[in-house]
């Protein structure tokens, strides 16, 4: 078989017991939260007696040893039941399944605009080093380091929602009656600008920073050097040469921040109203919706490790030396 | 002493951490000592509602016409207090891993750096969020939550410095002497490893003042205590109509974290001379 195919179905095969890890973590803490579903709908039934609470208990599987109660949890995931929202009275799966397009979309575009501004502003940096272009994008960098991401949300909504009224402050789309496909696509465009700008302007920070520093080291190598030596000239030799070297750590670190992201995604959909994962968390919250918090938990974990996986089958792609390992 | 003039001198060159130390040391104090000169109660309704800053109210009032000020400053209190004790308690979290899987080895090491690797991979605020609603918010839960979902990048570091150094002479020769593995472990590979470390868990104050803000924002911070960014998540409400309130909190986090990360570059220059910053 092939070193590539193999490549792809050992690195695969490693996520199964990180998903068992978290699902066994999720298992746990569901066990810490006071109260179980026995107690929930035994209070919504309003007072039941201890007998009641005890059937429920039993016909849940509650009253069986935990590592029992463990494996009936995992195959209960593998048909993708994560459970049941007492709150919305509606499967913790569905509830989050309509919601997961929403946030992708927000992190797929944030992620894509960092990367794009990020690593420009990075090249530029290095091969204008100690230039005051150099200079403004470290101290922007450290900048936007120290500011809590909510924060710079609500002060662009101030600015060009409420001062200069360009944009919309919030929501994923105008509520209109009739639109061509086109023009909803233009609609939620808009809508995206602020979320996705300010989501994006942590990462375009950081992957401005180590795509610097990342071509800083490889202009240290020797076929830059060479290329130099060849008679190329300088755009050639930074733009051709080093940044396509130099890429790869930028990439590896942003697959590793996915999770970093979301959790960014969370505050930032608050903020702007948008409808998804982090609108789910903060309905949950304020409903106090434990099983609902948990599959969210589950399911953003489980796009972490997604994400990984596939930067990594990437990585092997981009530098066929990782395959051969 | 002679050591800390020795670093004071190399961390002084750097003047954006010195201008930086000053300012994070005035935020200190006036954590401090401030509520007991503006004695004024955080949560004591003074005047009208969401009035913008004034002779009276230098900051303004929020919406249930709370005075700004004192608000601002029970609120360092609070930031300051989450951010050091997170960040210490993921350092300490951080160096037991660490130093554990980077001296032993072998399997303690993988079974370790597994861990590790699996808290990297849960999506750290999502886990602080459902830690902090299922036990609770309160200073010290919060406080927890957070030191839970940073120390594995303390541990990492940790583990590669003790791999550095146990082969090093001087383990041997301890090793030789009949030191326990524990002895070698603190007095004689933890001070060499130390540095970095420092260096890091600044770094992580920082870090911890961000998620505590975040956390409160969504608002899970201690009904109790007052927080810059529970302040933001009320201020948020009557954003249209008065947008210093949430701007106000919102700028003293910014100047604080910036002068933590600033203090943390300076400190990285003092104490790892041969690591050089580009």
């Amino acid at each position: 078989m092939s070193a590539t195919l193999w490549f792809v179905i050992r690195r695969t095969l490693q996520i199964v017991p990180v998903v068992l890890a978290i699902a066994a973590l999720n298992f746990l803490l569901l066990h810490l939260a006071p109260g179980d579903a026995a107690d929930i709908i035994a209070a919504q039934s309003g007072g039941a007696s201890a007998e009641f609470t005890a059937e429920l208990r039993r016909s849940f599987g509650l009253d069986l040893p935990l590592y029992q109660q463990f494996f009936v949890y995992i195959g209960r995931l593998l048909t993708f039941d994560l459970g049941f929202s007492n709150v919305q009275h509606r499967p913790v799966f569905d509830l989050i399944a309509e919601r997961v397009p929403a946030t992708l979309l927000l992190m797929v575009v944030s992620i894509g605009f960092a990367l794009l501004i990020g690593v420009a502003l990075g090249i530029v940096s290095a091969m204008r080093h100690r230039s005051w272009v150099d200079s403004i994008v470290s101290v922007i960098a450290l900048l936007v380091y120290a500011t809590p991401q909510f924060w710079l949300g609500l002060m662009l909504i101030v600015l060009f929602s409420i001062m200069f009224g360009t944009l919309p402050s919030g929501g994923m789309m105008t509520i209109a009656t009739d639109m061509s496909v086109w023009g909803r696509a233009v609609d939620i465009g808009r809508h995206l600008i602020l979320p996705s700008i300010t989501l994006a302007l942590f990462y375009v920070a950081v992957y401005a920073r180590l795509m610097r520093a990342s071509m800083l080291e490889v202009y240290t190598f020797d076929f830059v050097t060479t290329a130099r030596a060849k008679g190329l000239s300088e755009a050639r030799v930074g733009l051709v040469h080093a940044a396509s070297n130099a890429l790869l750590p930028v990439i590896t670190l942003a697959g590793v921040q996915v999770g970093h992201l979301l959790g960014g995604s969370i505050l930032i959909e608050t903020v702007f109203g948008w409808p998804g994962l982090g609108r789910l968390v903060f309905d949950a919250l304020l409903q106090r919706d434990l099983n609902l918090l948990l599959g969210i938990l589950f399911i953003s974990s489980i796009v972490v490790v997604l994400a990984n996986l596939a930067v990594d089958l990437l990585y092997g792609f981009l530098d066929p030396r990782i395959v051969h390992q | 002493m002679k050591g800390f003039l020795h670093f004071w001198r190399r961390f002084r060159r750097n003047r954006a951490a010195l201008v930086a130390l000053f300012v994070l040391l005035a935020i200190t104090l006036i954590a401090i000592v401030g509520p007991y000169v503006y004695t004024v109660d955080p949560f004591e309704m003074m005047g009208r509602a969401s009035t913008p800053p004034s002779k009276r109210f230098w900051l303004g009032t929020d919406v249930s016409g709370r005075d700004m000020l004192a608000g601002l400053i029970h609120g360092a209190r609070v930031s300051l207090l989450i951010g050091i004790a997170a960040s210490l308690c993921a350092t300490l979290v951080g160096l037991i891993v660490g130093a554990t899987a980077g001296y032993y080895g072998r399997a303690v090491d993988n079974i370790l750096m597994r861990c590790t690797d699996f808290f990297l991979t849960i999506p750290s605020f999502v886990l602080a969020v459902v830690l902090i609603a299922i036990f609770r918010p309160s200073v010290t839960n919060v406080t927890i939550a957070i030191g839970i979902v940073s120390w594995p990048p303390v541990a990492r570091l940790v583990r590669a410095e003790f791999i550095a150094q146990r082969e090093r002479e001087y383990v041997l020769a301890a090793r030789a002497l009949g030191m326990s593995d524990i002895e070698i472990m603190i007095r004689q590979i933890l001070p060499n490893a130390l540095p970095p470390v420092i260096v890091v868990s600044s770094l992580l104050v920082a870090t911890a003042i961000l998620t505590e803000s975040g956390l409160s924002f969504l608002g899970l911070s201690d009904p109790n205590v007052i927080s810059w960014g529970y302040m933001i998540g009320v201020g948020r409400t009557v954003l249209r109509l008065a947008w210093w309130m949430p701007a106000i909190p919102g700028i003293a986090i910014l100047v604080t974290v910036l002068c933590i990360n600033l203090v943390g570059e300076g400190l990285n220059d003092a104490l790892n001379p041969r690591v050089q910053r580009r």
